[in-house]
């Protein structure tokens, strides 16, 4: 019996053509999109990470000759199925700006000094319960050309492959009491008022290490199965 | 302590939890591409084909910053993956990744698949999955590459059998010299078909 995965009922996405994001316009598809039935090439997927990953690559500080600039953060969660199961041994990818809220890429112009010890990109695979962990700073804002005097809330860039190519993901994690939040046109792209809550860590103080680094936990949900119960249903 | 942007959902487990997607921005290539990317086999291996093309947007400019991941099952239709009940792990990694280039232009190397059964057991012609992520897509769009060499296959196709058929021709990609061409179209006249998953 092959899997099958759980349809988005709208709700959790952005809409492709989110017009505030100006980007959108030109690159969201305007045909309706054809519904795709989940086929073994749809509920396989790459599970790739081993002989990939190197321990080090979760410590985003640690960039040869010198250490990052900035407030050091531990930057944890877990990665779950919308079944509430963990999703072990997964490759979690992150990318991110500076202290400075400047990228490591030769189209970022923005002026703000570029920090020599800290390219911004960090992996790592989940562990047997779907726990990952980067060490890195907290990026800054930045402004981004969009509308005026825009500036995009702090965040960090998540790429997850899951098991299905259904489950694929590509998120942003933001920080908590964030200002910009407000007037960002891509967080405010997730229309709904919780499903956007979830693009937000939280501060955890039980990870935060004393008189080092300041811990924000971020846990992510992939799409779950639909239709083929995976444990005999109980009253409680 | 509370504020508008909570995110304290403890408890808030199952589909209500899922994490929405967000754009991977124009600065992807810092952290998605890899190497060894694009060659989902190595240079020289028997039978590899190169899929190549060019992702454009809706005025026809080509999209210098998107990315572009394919999955596939092996020559012999298999994956592997253990969700595959059939079972026959190859060793092919089936993933492909490729950035494209400041001229929108992306490229992998691999092994042309084999018949893949839908869930009815009904063969799907050769294919593969492909997603598309760059700036301005604010969630990947997904579509599949079919072989306009493999019409016989094709026209016995379950899920091309859904598309109009007027627009199929977006999902083939066209024999090369040295491979396959396979544009994609973000928007606008030719716009390349997209599915929901």
């Amino acid at each position: 019996m092959l899997p099958s995965y759980r349809r988005d009922d709208g709700t959790t996405h952005p809409p492709l053509l989110s017009p505030g994001y100006r980007s959108t316009v030109l690159r969201a598809p305007r045909e309706q999109l054809v519904l795709l039935p989940h086929t073994l090439t749809e509920v396989t997927g790459p599970m790739l990470g081993e002989g990939r990953v190197r321990d080090s690559d979760a410590d985003l500080t640690l960039a040869p000759g010198g250490e990052a600039q900035g407030q050091r953060i531990i930057v944890h969660g877990q990665v779950r199925d919308a079944d509430g199961r963990p999703v072990p041994h997964t490759l979690v990818e992150v990318w991110q700006a500076n202290a400075a809220g400047r990228y490591q890429h030769r189209w970022d112009q923005h002026h703000a000094p570029l920090d020599p010890h800290f390219t911004g990109v960090g992996r790592c695979l989940t562990d047997d319960s779907g726990h990952y962990r980067f060490v890195t700073i907290k990026p800054g804002a930045y402004p981004w050309g969009n509308h005026e005097n825009a500036w995009r809330p702090a965040h960090i860039h998540f790429s997850l492959l899951g098991r299905a190519f259904t489950q694929r993901l590509v998120t942003q994690m933001y920080f908590p009491d964030d200002p910009l939040f407000a007037y960002d046109p891509i967080f405010n792209s997730v229309r709904d008022e919780r499903a956007r809550a979830r693009l937000v860590s939280r501060f955890d103080l039980a990870a935060t290490v004393d008189s080092w680094a300041l811990g924000f936990r971020f846990d992510i949900v992939l799409c779950g199965t639909d239709g083929t119960p995976m444990e005999e249903p109980h009253d409680d | 302590m509370t504020t508008e942007f909570r995110s304290d959902y403890a408890g808030d487990a199952g589909f209500d939890g899922l994490t929405p997607s967000q754009t991977v921005g124009p600065y992807l290539s810092i952290g998605l591409p890899w190497p060894d990317g694009p060659s989902v086999v190595e240079e020289g291996t028997p039978g590899a084909i190169r899929i190549a093309g060019t992702v454009y947007d809706g005025t026809g400019a080509v999209v210098p910053d998107a990315l572009i991941e394919t999955w596939q099952a092996d020559p012999d239709g298999g994956f592997a993956h253990p969700d595959d009940p059939r079972g026959r792990p190859t060793g092919f990694r089936g993933f492909g990744r490729c950035p494209t280039d400041d001229a929108g232009d992306w490229a992998i190397l691999t092994l042309k698949p084999g018949i893949v059964p839908d869930r009815e057991g009904r063969p799907q012609a050769p294919h593969l999955d492909v997603s598309v992520l760059a700036r301005g897509l604010l969630h990947r769009v997904v579509t599949r590459i079919y072989f306009a060499d493999e019409a016989e296959a094709n026209a016995a196709d379950p899920v091309l059998a859904t598309v109009p058929p007027a627009r199929r021709s977006t999902l083939l990609a066209t024999p090369e010299r040295d491979g396959y061409r396979f544009d994609i179209r973000l928007q606008g006249d030719d716009e390349t078909v997209f599915f929901a998953l």
